[in-house]
């Protein structure tokens, strides 16, 4: 049976797009799911060092487009799951060397094998964005609350509808629940109602996310609290569990049970 | 893109004033003059009609569904007995 290919954009660069396909993917082949991920920013690959995976490149998404290997010599696999394996970006190349039709044939081959094929698309609206989105079953996109990175989600939803890919979702990532509470942040609500798409996940901002790219280990393969449950959240979202979003209200929570606890 | 006669000036409220502003630009390719001299437009259509408060006026674009709708706020006058 066919996979799903999902495609993770933003518009905007450095909102954490690269972050949040190692994350779900590597959390939906903890959920033994076989995932393969793509790099679709050919020029400036970096999902197989957020993977840690970076040591292992034979070949790249452009030498099996020009026949150089076939698919599955190109395929690394993950040195943590089996069932997960990367597709990487050329690094010496440029966009130009795939065209949407080849990204899409490509794509098509790898859901016959997987359960989810998840592209990492580059930053922008060029071509590197219509190569990742051409071979998309369904979109993520992933927005931080400021006004840039929502002006930019906002354009990338009027662009994947007129591509015809439907009803995309939003991830808001780097939410600082402090920030919000004083005013100082757009809240969810906000976000979701300037957007009006549906929320597909909610990351709060999380020191932990620098120290794991650091390491190349995705924050899911650990117990983490914040963002490490965030994603694993919305893996569990993807692959059909209804899940509810994550109170960020837990912080005043607890600020409340101190407040108690320091009456006596 | 005011909305309440109380002005809300925390941060947040900025930001999102400041997007939705952005944001008609942005999905209907009108800027902030063309807006205006639409609204102007408009204005004197409805004042032909109605007895229309025009420090009142808001004008939005919104995405409903898979459609773009722009709201218009035209608030009236209470006749006089």
């Amino acid at each position: 049976m066919a996979g799903k290919a999902l495609v993770i954009t933003s518009g905007k660069g450095g909102v954490g797009k690269t972050t949040t396909v190692a994350n779900i993917g590597t959390a939906l082949a903890m959920m033994d799911h076989r995932v393969c991920l793509i790099d679709a920013d050919i020029g400036l690959r970096n999902l197989d060092v957020v993977m840690g995976l970076e040591n292992r490149i034979v070949y790249d998404i452009v030498d099996v487009v020009e026949d150089n290997c076939r698919l599955e010599q190109a395929l690394i696999r993950d040195k943590r799951h089996k069932n997960l394996f990367l597709l990487p970006a050329a690094q010496t190349r440029d966009k130009t060397a795939v065209q949407p039709e080849q990204m899409k044939t490509l794509v098509n081959e790898l859901k016959e094998d997987m359960d989810y094929v998840i592209i990492d698309s580059p930053a922008g609206i060029e071509q590197g964005f219509k190569n990742a989105i051409a071979g998309a079953d369904f979109a993520l996109i992933v927005t931080t609350p400021e006004v840039s990175a929502v002006r930019d989600a906002d354009r990338i939803i009027g662009l994947l509808e007129a591509e015809g890919i439907k009803d995309p979702e939003v991830i808001i990532n780097r939410i600082n629940p402090e920030m919000v509470s004083r005013g100082d942040m757009m809240s969810i609500e906000d976000i979701i109602e300037i957007l009006a798409v549906k929320l597909k996940g909610i990351v709060p901002e999380d020191q932990i996310i620098v120290v794991s790219s650091n390491r190349g280990e995705p924050v899911v393969l650990k117990d983490n609290p914040k963002a490490g449950t965030a994603f694993k959240n919305i893996a569990r979202r993807i692959s059909g569990q209804e899940v509810n979003f994550i109170s960020l209200e837990d912080k005043s929570f607890f600020t409340k049970l101190k407040k108690i606890f320091s009456f006596s | 893109m005011k909305k309440k006669k109380k002005k809300d000036d925390s941060s947040k409220n900025v930001a999102k004033e400041r997007l939705q502003f952005i944001l008609v630009q942005d999905r209907i390719n009108l800027s902030p003059s063309e807006m205006e001299s639409l609204k102007k437009d408009l204005l004197q259509v409805m004042k032909k009609y109605v007895d229309v408060d025009d420090r009142e006026i808001d004008m939005e674009i919104n995405r409903e569904d898979q459609m773009m709708a722009m709201v218009a706020n035209f608030p009236l006058r209470r006749k006089e007995q």
